[in-house]
């Protein structure tokens, strides 16, 4: 029970400085400047196209991942399927357009396999959202689902074999570089920003950001909760489509054992240090590529400057720990 | 033990934040007696019973328990001088066995393990005092509310309570389950415990309690024997209106300018859902302002959500402008032109991370986006238009709606709303948690309202806001209508008895409980 | 019986029908399925999963989730490698320690840092990880070939094979501490309701510590296995068994939304989940079909839907009565 009087103290002065909130706010660009300043000063060959290319290559995944992630988090969910949904639009698509089934059009093979991939990938993400909404599973179990079967499934449908392929068409997305920008960064711009204006501007990113706010509020405003629950588990399938797409494009294969293993923590990660709220109702996508980026740069950072990568692995865990407790802190 | 008394509080201050909870509360409890303790929502029951059982420290006051000072700092040392509280909503763990509900924290061993067999006996044997005779290994949830609660006082027992509190026992149980709960109390007292007995149903204290405190605004203002104080005088003491004497006015509210009777808008016939709504039937008519008066847990809440689409009721029909109406969800209430400002502000009115304007736009949504995207434009003109009209005192609208007041959240809900210019608007308790100016204001604003034609739905425990602004009051009692009211037949005094004795009563087994 | 209760024989029985139906399934089928060979080989891989998913049984019940678990295991079985060259105690210490150590952040972070169990977790996940990666210089770290640190994989107690052995004594010492301690209950009653639990005076913060201590120490204890039965620390190991262990959990009827569970039944979820497997391998080997052991984390998903839905159907039961 909440005393009338208490619930009154919590309309805090405005005027007072806000420490917490002031970091937990700006917290993870100042972080990634400072990083950027750092490596400025101490690391060779930094301000290169060629350094900006490579973390930028690493993190896109991540990032369009963490995009439809962020979407489901900010209802108030999870998604630990994505991985795995990875790896079924990673298996699928060469499984089409290698076949000899379209005789030698390329160009509609590439484009039949492409697109029953995402589709695939959608409506895994379809599924997550009917266990969520119907029958009120708790995401994490509802995911942990297709986590384990998922993965399966790309396994069986390509026989654990490796698919090797050399199909430029198709993987331009993962190569190719119109004005020299490699196309899967244009890719991962593009969600990031229709993400972030989805989230901002439309009816539907309200929709997002109120069932998770406040479910009742929100479902007696008349909002279609179950609907929305429904849509952004669809939308992190199929982000995780496209970026199993993007990842089998880049190693020209496609290994079911191992696109998009260990996923679903990286995504979290980033949007946990992007800002956006783990129990929903405050989401920003540009926080989550700013997590990712920070994250990203951590890791080179240390790498540049000779730490083993095993090492900044304990970092990372310490800085999503830490930005979790400091959002604590600005909510307690 | 002096003076005869097992428990004494006098003098109990308790602020939070500076605002006073509790002003120089007393209460005495004698050995062995049933002890009632009643008053509005607000009026510092709870916080009184918090403070007696260590979970607030008191800032002045004394309280004296078996003749010595009692200094509990938390729940669990209250227990374990022999003061349990059974809270409403039953603190137990429904999902573990009946046994381990009665024993956790006392457990009874064996070469340094758990002896189940006498931890059953134990249960059974507590259980039993109340001819309550159950599988005591099957898990607390497989049973009936009533069955926890035995359960629940099974474990006070057990830690050999001296002084059992019960905050709203019954307002989940069905008439045989009271009856049944009203056996063990009684069983208590004749083996010298006392209870202290917290409720809105006040037949119920007739039937089972010795003595009445009713407290008000976080005083005491009233201590009784039940066959010396009547209904009448008891409801009288909680709202603190004289039913001598005839009030000034004490709202901004006023009673509609036009006289004359509109059309009927809303009709619901013999309503029921879940426990709480058994038979609610009324007429709204347009551009009036209608009210549910009763006591807590009469129903007006549930039937508000039934109305609204957010529950399904078990029985009855409702039809609006003469069509049948039955929402299944509130969307569809929405589009029929209802709207519904919820008495739980915090709960289910505002999401407390979004801006002023995004909460305001929220049911809006629909019709300010276009293939949507939302039109910043005209969320801005809406937004712009209301809080000026409204006056809600913000840094801009796009201020998080969390830092706002209370009065000005509320106003943001209003027009969340009356954006959508509805024919039909439901306002549970607009002005609770409210502070003074604010409430007036929002008063004035709900009349306004009404005479430009809207049909107002009010439910209120202030019965000033309901005797000074309603046109029709529609009295619930128990979930059901007892008495519907208008015009100059609105008198506190004729709200009163039908709110105390279900007078004026539509239904004749009404008299006879 | 009334559906409620139905639905909850199933969660806690169905699983052990569904075993000992497996089991006979095998025997009936395959000439060698319970052989000697088999069921030690089979026990004794899986008995680093039992202990894992005894661990995660505890934290679930409680309410909260070990993600942590399988790095751990990892970093566990680096440790373990390391110090068996200074004896097999120090071998097992070694491993255990690791574990206790990231058990004891977890819980630190849990319930003093406030910082709800998955992200603590997820954390330590990535931390004990990289310490594992960062102690074995990335590579296998060969375990003393002369201290007898092997044995604890490879020995046999009698007939029974020794980690299978240890996963047994855990199990019953985790069965005893559930079923007849006031900590056990505690467990439960504060997975069912910790503002319950705390009204009820029981000691939740302490309780809930434990659970997450002795979460990490049993993961050490199944990164000792490992190394013992591979001969080596692998400190890439244990991708995806907290998951798994999180699967066998469910399926052995425990409510992931806590406070109802059973030791048993988990250790029947462990071996269901790994038999499936065992059977699979069988059924390829007489030749007639060939399901790829891809196949095995499809049927083990499905055994899951199956599970998560009955909770469902059960849960929705006990928030209506409540």
């Amino acid at each position: 029970m909440i005393d009338a009087a208490s619930s009154r103290s919590d309309s805090r002065p405005a005027a007072s400085f806000d420490l917490f909130g002031f970091l937990a706010r700006y917290g993870t660009l100042i972080a990634l400047l400072l990083l950027i300043v750092f490596n400025l000063f101490f690391t060779r060959n930094f301000a290169t196209l060629q350094t900006l290319n490579v973390n930028l290559t690493q993190v896109c995944t991540i990032v369009i991942v963490a995009t439809g992630m962020t979407l489901v988090i900010a209802t108030g969910g999870i998604d630990l399927s994505v991985g795995s949904i990875m790896a079924i639009a990673g298996a699928l698509a060469p499984l089409i357009f290698l076949s000899p089934v379209f005789g030698g059009n390329v160009a509609l093979a590439v484009a039949v396999g492409m697109a029953a991939a995402i589709l695939a990938a959608t409506l895994c993400g379809l599924f997550n959202g009917w266990l969520v909404a119907q029958f009120r599973i708790q995401p994490i179990v509802a995911t942990l689902i297709l986590f384990i079967a998922g993965r399966g499934i790309a396994q069986a449908m390509t026989n654990s074999n490796l698919q090797v392929f050399r199909v430029p068409e198709f993987q331009w997305i993962g190569l190719g570089r119109p004005l020299g920008i490699p196309v899967q960064v244009i890719i991962m711009v593009a969600l990031v920003i229709i993400a972030a204006w989805m989230l901002r501007r439309t009816r539907f990113g309200r929709s997002i950001l109120a069932t998770g706010g406040n479910e009742r509020a929100a479902e007696l405003a008349g909002i279609a909760v179950k609907r929305t629950k429904l849509a952004v588990y669809a939308i992190s399938g199929f982000c995780a489509g496209i970026a199993g797409l993007v990842v089998i494009a880049i190693n020209s294969a496609s290994d079911a054992n191992l696109v998009g293993l260990g996923m679903e923590l990286d995504a979290i990660a980033a949007v946990a240090v992007g800002g956006t709220l783990l129990v929903g109702g405050r989401a920003t996508i540009l926080g989550t590529l700013l997590g990712a980026l920070t994250i990203q740069l951590v890791r080179y950072t240390l790498l540049a400057n000779g730490v083993p990568d095993a090492a900044a692995l304990i970092v990372k865990a310490a800085i999503i720990a830490f930005a979790v407790w400091l959002q604590q802190q600005r909510r307690a | 033990m002096i003076d005869g008394a097992l428990l004494s509080m006098r003098g109990i201050d308790k602020r939070f934040a500076g605002i006073p909870a509790l002003r120089q509360a007393s209460l005495e409890v004698r050995p062995g007696e049933v002890h009632a303790l009643i008053g509005q929502n607000g009026a510092g029951k709870s916080t009184l019973i918090k403070v007696l059982t260590g979970y607030h420290r008191r800032d002045a006051g004394e309280v004296t328990y078996l003749g010595r000072p009692l200094e509990a700092n938390s729940p669990q040392q209250a227990q374990a001088s022999g003061i349990s509280t059974i809270y409403q909503e039953i603190n137990l763990v429904p999902l573990r066995s009946v046994t381990e509900n009665i024993c956790l924290g006392r457990e009874k061993r064996r070469f340094g393990l758990l002896d189940w067999r006498a931890m059953h006996q134990e249960a059974e044997r507590l259980l039993s005092s109340f001819r309550v005779k159950l599988d005591v290994r099957r898990p607390l949830m497989d049973f009936s509310t009533a069955t926890q609660q035995m359960v629940a006082i099974a474990r006070a027992i057990g830690f050999s309570a001296r002084l059992v509190i019960m905050d709203e026992p019954t307002s989940s149980l069905d008439e045989q389950e009271v009856g049944v709960l009203f056996d063990v109390i009684r069983q208590l007292k004749t083996n010298g415990v006392s209870v202290i007995f917290v409720s809105h149903k006040l037949d119920e204290l007739y039937e089972v309690c010795d003595r009445v405190t009713i407290m008000r605004d976080g005083s005491t203002v009233c201590s009784a024997n039940m066959t010396e104080i009547t209904k009448l005088e008891l409801v009288s003491q909680m709202l603190g209106r004289d039913v001598s004497k005839v009030a000034g006015h004490a709202t901004a509210f006023s009673r509609s300018a036009t006289d004359g009777e509109g059309d009927v808008v809303l009709v619901a016939e013999s309503l029921a859902a879940g426990q709480a709504v058994r038979d609610v039937s009324f007429r709204l008519r347009r551009g009036e302002i209608a009210s549910f008066a009763g006591l807590l847990g009469a129903g007006r809440t549930e039937t508000a959500r039934v109305v609204f689409g957010a529950d399904r009721p078990r029985a009855g029909s409702m039809s609006l402008g003469a069509r049948p109406f039955a929402p299944a969800h509130p969307r569809d209430a929405i589009d029929a032109g209802l709207g519904f400002v919820t008495e739980d502000r915090k709960m289910e009115g505002i999401v407390p991370d979004m801006s002023v304007a995004e909460n305001m736009t929220l049911a809006l949504l629909p019709r300010i986006s276009r293939n949507g995207v939302v039109d910043e434009k005209r969320q801005r003109e809406v937004v712009k238009r209301f809080i000026k009209e409204l006056g809600i005192k913000c840094s801009g609208p796009a201020q998080k709606i969390r830092e706002l007041s209370g009065g000005n959240q509320q106003k943001v809900l209003l027009a969340r709303w009356l954006a959508m210019n509805p024919d039909v608007l439901i306002l549970d308790e607009p002005t609770r948690g409210i502070d003074v100016g604010a409430k007036g204001e929002i008063q004035r604003l709900i009349r306004s309202l009404s005479d430009s034609g809207l049909t107002v739905l009010m439910i209120s425990s202030e019965l000033e806001e309901v005797v000074e602004g309603a046109d029709r009051v529609f009295v619930l009692r128990e979930g059901r209508t007892v008495a519907e009211l208008s015009g100059e037949e609105i008198t506190e005094e004729r709200i009163l008895a039908a709110m105390a004795q279900g007078h004026v009563a539509h239904h004749d087994q009404e008299a006879a409980q | 019986m009334n559906r409620a209760q139905y639905a909850r024989l199933v969660g806690t029985y169905g699983v052990l029908i569904a075993l000992a139906a497996l089991i006979l399934f095998g025997w009936w089928r395959y000439d060698n399925f319970l052989s000697a060979f088999n069921v030690t080989t089979v026990v004794r891989y899986n008995a680093m999963f039992a202990l894992i998913a005894l661990g995660m049984c505890f934290v679930i019940m409680t309410g909260g989730i070990d993600l942590s678990v399988g790095s751990t295991a990892a970093l566990g079985s680096v440790a373990a490698a390391m110090a068996s060259h200074y004896g097999m105690a120090a071998g097992i210490g070694g491993g255990v320690g690791a574990g206790l150590l990231v058990g004891f952040v977890n819980g630190l972070l849990v319930t003093r840092a406030n910082i709800m169990p998955f992200i603590a977790t997820l954390s330590t996940l990535l931390a004990a990880s990289g310490a594992a990666l960062l102690l074995s210089k990335q590579t296998s770290v060969p375990i003393s070939p002369t201290s007898g640190f092997m044995l604890v994989g490879h020995g046999m107690l009698w007939i029974i094979p020794v980690p299978a052995a240890i996963a047994i004594i855990a199990y019953l010492l985790g069965a005893i501490l559930l079923n007849y301690t006031s900590t056990g209950r505690t467990v439960l009653a504060i997975g069912g309701g910790e503002d319950a639990s705390r009204l009820m005076g029981l000691p939740v913060a302490r309780v809930t510590f434990l659970v997450y201590l002795a979460s990490g120490g049993l993961a050490g204890m199944a990164g000792v296995l490992l190394a013992a039965l591979g001969f080596a620390g692998q400190p890439t190991e244990g991708v995806g068994w907290e998951l798994f262990a999180i699967a066998a959990v469910v399926v052995g009827g425990t409510l992931l939304t806590g406070g109802s569970g059973s030791v048993l039944t988990t250790l029947a979820g462990v071996l269901l989940l790994g038999i499936l497997f065992n059977v699979l391998n069988f059924e390829n080997g007489k030749g007639w079909i060939s399901l790829s052991a891809a196949w095995q984390s499809v049927v083990r998903g499905l055994f899951l839907l199956a599970v998560v839905l009955l909770q469902a159907r059960l849960t929705r039961q006990h928030t209506r009565s409540a």
